[in-house]
């Protein structure tokens, strides 16, 4: 068992975590923790991809690190946005919650 | 070792493609910097030379009749990032440059800065996240780099979302962010494909792919995965949930870009894949499954859209039975090469039925936004008196809606003969009685909207707003485009295969 | 480390995102996030990515739990009712076999990846003195993969513009969060003293070893940012109206500059955004320095979110 492929399964179980948890929570900030989730399982599975390129004296395919970071700051953006949408709605409604409570009138 | 693409001298056109994906950001960049009423000049200014570059790409594009290479920075793939475009890429960008003229006309009388005020809100975000649709959309088109384009997919998130809550109330806000989540989900996917793609082949440039790729398991998870999550941003049933609450909310500018554009560009990146990266992996079998996921949607979307009573949540479910159509084409496709025999008809097809529903969507849901400006709501019960106070807009609502049917001579018509065609020709006429159906289905509320509208008003009626004459030709000259679409296929040239690869020898 | 602290690492990640997942409460799962993030840090370690573990320590440790913390607390009444909510059993089983399915095949994925793993490393490795820099994540990302880099500035650009359009119509051109009550002669005051300056030597030394060593301008922007919002949160200073000129200035110049930079490329050395022969480590360096305010100041922005008090004094 090499270091890759621990964090390897790792990943894989933390995407499926995530995607459970994205599923069945209905609170939208819950859905967000488990998007971040499911997002860092992914980041893992690149980052193996990028140790397992190690070569040419570095420790690590520099490609994909790349990637990785490109990928962090585009998250994080996401995750901003959802919590001024969401903080918004609260604000708006009352409530923070994705059922529509009425039905679609005029 | 890793085969590295050859170094090409950048032709004239090709070095437009970067003033095609970057004018619409600076743009916004420049947009953001002088604020205020500038917002919207900077759009139009904008506007207009980004529709030069593209008429000038898309002549670049037919005096070479070849694809049109970029290497950005002058790396050459795997290690840098080239833009490719071919004749789907330029088709794509010609009508996204064509549909964005005409809502920026029609919304200039929405979204202009009230006087008085130098800022408002909602106009200048409007202005600044139409540029940013655009430009992602031309990244869309243009990229050669699975991980470009899942930045591009992000760049189109971000900008159309808040396009869906763009007014402010809490039903267009809970619509959005059911929206983002499930972009979000989608890009998450995409993005696992791509860094498995690269884990297996060690480059994320399309054509290095599309010459190394073998049908793998890895390959075909990646295949999955990447699919799985575009067709949760393209709405395809039954991950469109989504998209009748966001589009049906939105402005109805807004609704034209995303109902219009926004989901057109998660569908050609599902038909990038299948034609350039995944030819292999893309068996008849595997794409029954999409075409079957999107009769549904034809079938189903069309139904509920039969039971609205509002005008733009019937819009909103066409849309969701309209991307049905989108990929019944892939099956067919696919068996073709699969035959040895040519695919292009029904490629064309293809893309003359995303060309069609483009304009053709976007013109309804403006019309179906001057219908409650002037009416005052849009229930379609009472719709009476707007044929007699619209009368430009109903004709092109009711024009637009025969294109989606595919009466001739609209570019519908044209797009379902080229796919029934297909469809015989690989004895999958299956398809055919989904095509039928849904048009049988499209027309029936397209009737009744019609009948309603001609009903003359109640006695003494007038209308809550008059409405300018420019925004109504706006609205007709993209139904006009939708409907005569089909003399296009007169053209001499067969667009769609200039540059494609993947296509059998 | 030793594979048996690599186990042990993965697990204890394991457990807490479980456990993030099925508590019942919000604020606690927010809670649990903060330390996860901090052994996702060690996970990048372990797997020899230096750089990501600055970004995810700066970001996706610092910056999104702080803003996940923010909005569990402001979100606290709603929690109540939301709670009610609860799925049925059998959405719950379906996601479970869909969740297990993904799992599964991902495994099955990781195994199969091939043996001698194509890489880019010796590529790379063979360009990096064409681009002047040493640090080869560095070079990809301002030189190998520049778009990628001034799409992604775009990117927190457009994020920041959607936030903002979700004001309030009378809040418009205000300034975002609530005005801060804080004591000014409070520890939270006190640290805003301190602490910025410190973090902004720091700030500028990671950014300018990011060429050679790990490091750069998302790192350094990062903790300028976090400077800025410490002394906004403890009231030193309050948030900016966004409607001032000097703002949006700072948001454009740097990626203003990096499309400037990209197309003096075409003029001078034939395609957008390559660097000319010796000038290579110059030019990236430009576009980092002007990127370094752009990064901090939007990504303090998109963690302020948007406007909600009128700018104009009365």
């Amino acid at each position: 068992m090499t270091t890759t492929t621990i964090f390897g399964f790792c990943a894989a179980v933390l995407v499926g975590l995530g995607l459970y948890g994205l599923i069945v929570n209905p609170q939208p900030l819950r859905k967000l923790l488990a998007f971040n989730l499911m997002g860092n399982g992914v980041f893992l599975i690149c980052a193996v991809i990028a140790r397992r390129g190690a070569a040419a004296g570095m420790g690590g395919d520099p490609v994909p690190q790349a990637l990785l970071i490109t990928a962090i700051v585009v998250a994080f953006a996401a995750s901003a946005l959802a919590v001024a949408l969401m903080l918004r709605l609260s604000e708006e409604t009352g409530a923070c919650s994705l059922s529509s409570t009425r039905g679609e009138g005029d | 070792m890793l085969p590295t693409a050859p170094t090409i001298m950048p032709t004239a056109g090709a070095s437009l493609l970067t003033v095609a994906v970057l004018l619409p950001f600076f743009g916004v960049l420049f947009g953001l910097l002088l604020g205020g009423r500038n917002a919207e000049r900077v759009a139009w200014a904008t506007i207009v030379l980004g529709v030069v570059t593209v008429l000038a790409i898309s002549r670049s594009l037919l005096s070479t009749r070849a694809a049109l290479i970029y290497h950005l920075g002058g790396w050459a793939p795997p290690l840098g990032i080239a833009l490719r475009a071919d004749g789907l890429s330029v088709c794509m960008m010609l009508v996204v440059a064509v549909v964005v003229a005409a809502v920026a006309v029609y919304a200039h009388a929405d979204f202009s800065t009230p006087a008085g005020a130098r800022e408002a809100r909602g106009p200048f975000s409007f202005w600044l996240l139409l540029l940013a649709v655009w430009g992602s959309l031309n990244l869309i088109f243009v990229s050669g780099d699975i991980f470009t384009l899942y930045v591009a997919l992000e760049l189109l998130t971000f900008a159309g979302a808040p396009l869906v809550s763009l007014d402010g109330r809490g039903e267009t806000l809970q619509a959005a962010l059911r929206y983002l989540l499930f972009a979000l989900a989608g890009s998450m996917f995409y993005l696992l494909g791509a860094f498995l793609l690269y884990g297996v082949y060690g480059t994320l440039d399309i054509a290095l792919l599309a010459s190394q790729i073998k049908a793998q398991p890895v390959t075909w998870a990646a295949a999955a995965l990447m699919t799985a999550g575009l067709l949760a941003k393209t709405a395809l049933f039954p991950l469109h949930l989504w998209l009748p609450p966001a589009h049906a909310g939105a402005p109805a500018a807004a609704s034209a870009l995303l109902s219009g554009l926004v989901i057109k560009g998660s569908w050609f990146l599902v038909l990038r894949l299948w034609l350039d990266v995944f030819p292999v992996t893309a068996t008849p079998a595997a794409a029954q499954w999409l075409a079957a996921f999107g009769a549904s949607a034809i079938i189903i979307g069309n139904c509920v859209a039969l039971r609205q009573a509002r005008l733009k949540l019937l819009i909103a479910y066409s849309t969701v039975a309209q991307i049905g159509y989108l990929f019944l084409m892939f099956p067919l496709v696919a068996a073709l090469d699969a035959s040895r025999l040519a695919s292009g008809p029904v490629v064309t097809g293809g893309l003359l039925q995303v060309v069609s529903h483009a304009t053709a969507k976007a013109a309804m849901f403006m019309a179906a936004g001057l219908i409650y400006a002037t009416l005052g709501h849009d229930r379609i019960a009472d719709l009476r008196g707007s044929a007699r106070a619209l009368p430009l807009t109903v004709t092109a609502f009711v024009l637009a809606g025969a294109s989606l049917v595919g009466l001739p001579p609209s570019g519908g018509f044209v797009a379902k003969w080229l796919l029934l065609s297909g469809a015989t020709a690989t004895a999958q006429w299956w398809w055919m009685l989904a095509m039928l159906a849904g048009g049988l289905l499209t027309s029936a509320y397209v009737f009744i909207v019609m009948v309603r509208s001609l009903a003359p008003a109640p006695a003494g009626w007038t209308a809550k707003r008059r409405v300018s004459a420019y925004q109504q030709w706006a609205v007709m000259a993209l139904a006009q485009c939708s409907f005569l679409l089909g003399f296009a296929v007169l053209l001499p040239i067969d667009i769609v295969q200039i540059g494609r690869t993947g296509a059998p020898p | 480390m030793s594979i048996a602290t690599h186990i042990s690492l993965a697990l204890l990640l394991l457990g807490l995102a479980f456990w993030t997942i099925v508590v019942r409460d919000t604020f606690s799962a927010v809670a649990g996030f903060i330390p996860y993030g901090l052994l996702l840090t060690s996970a990048w370690l372990a797997l020899a990515a230096i750089d990501v573990a600055l970004t995810e320590a700066a970001i996706g440790a610092g910056l999104t739990g702080a803003l996940l913390i923010a909005a569990a607390s402001r979100l606290h009444k709603t929690e109540i009712a939301a709670r009610a909510e609860q799925r049925g059993t059998i959405t719950r089983i379906l996601a479970a076999i869909l969740a297990t399915t993904m799992t599964a095949a991902i495994m099955a994925c990781i195994l199969r990846l091939p043996d001698r793993a194509p890489t880019l490393a010796p590529t790379v490795a063979r360009h990096l003195a064409q681009t002047g820099v040493g640090n080869p994540i560095t070079a990809v990302l301002l030189s190998f993969r520049a778009m990628d880099t001034l799409l992604e500035a775009i990117v927190l650009l457009v994020g920041l513009i959607a936030i903002w359009s979700l004001a309030p119509d009378r809040a418009w051109g205000g300034r975002p969060g609530q005005a801060q009550t804080e004591d000014p002669k409070g520890p939270l005051a006190y640290l805003a003293r301190v602490l910025p300056p410190i973090g902004i030597v720091i700030a500028i030394y990671i950014f300018w070893v990011g060429a050679d060593h790990p490091g750069g301008k998302f790192q350094g922007a990062t903790i300028l940012a976090a400077m800025w919002l410490l002394v906004m949160m403890s009231g030193l200073s309050d948030a900016p109206a966004i409607d001032r000129g000097w703002l949006r200035f700072l948001l454009i110049v740097g990626p203003a500059a990096f499309i400037a930079v990209g197309f003096l490329g075409v003029v001078v050395a034939g395609a957008f955004l390559s660097y000319p022969t010796g000038f290579a480590k110059l030019l990236i360096v430009l576009i980092e320095a002007a990127l370094l305010p752009s990064l901090a100041v939007t990504l303090a922005l998109l963690l302020a979110g948007p406007p909600r008090r009128p700018g104009r004094r009365a």
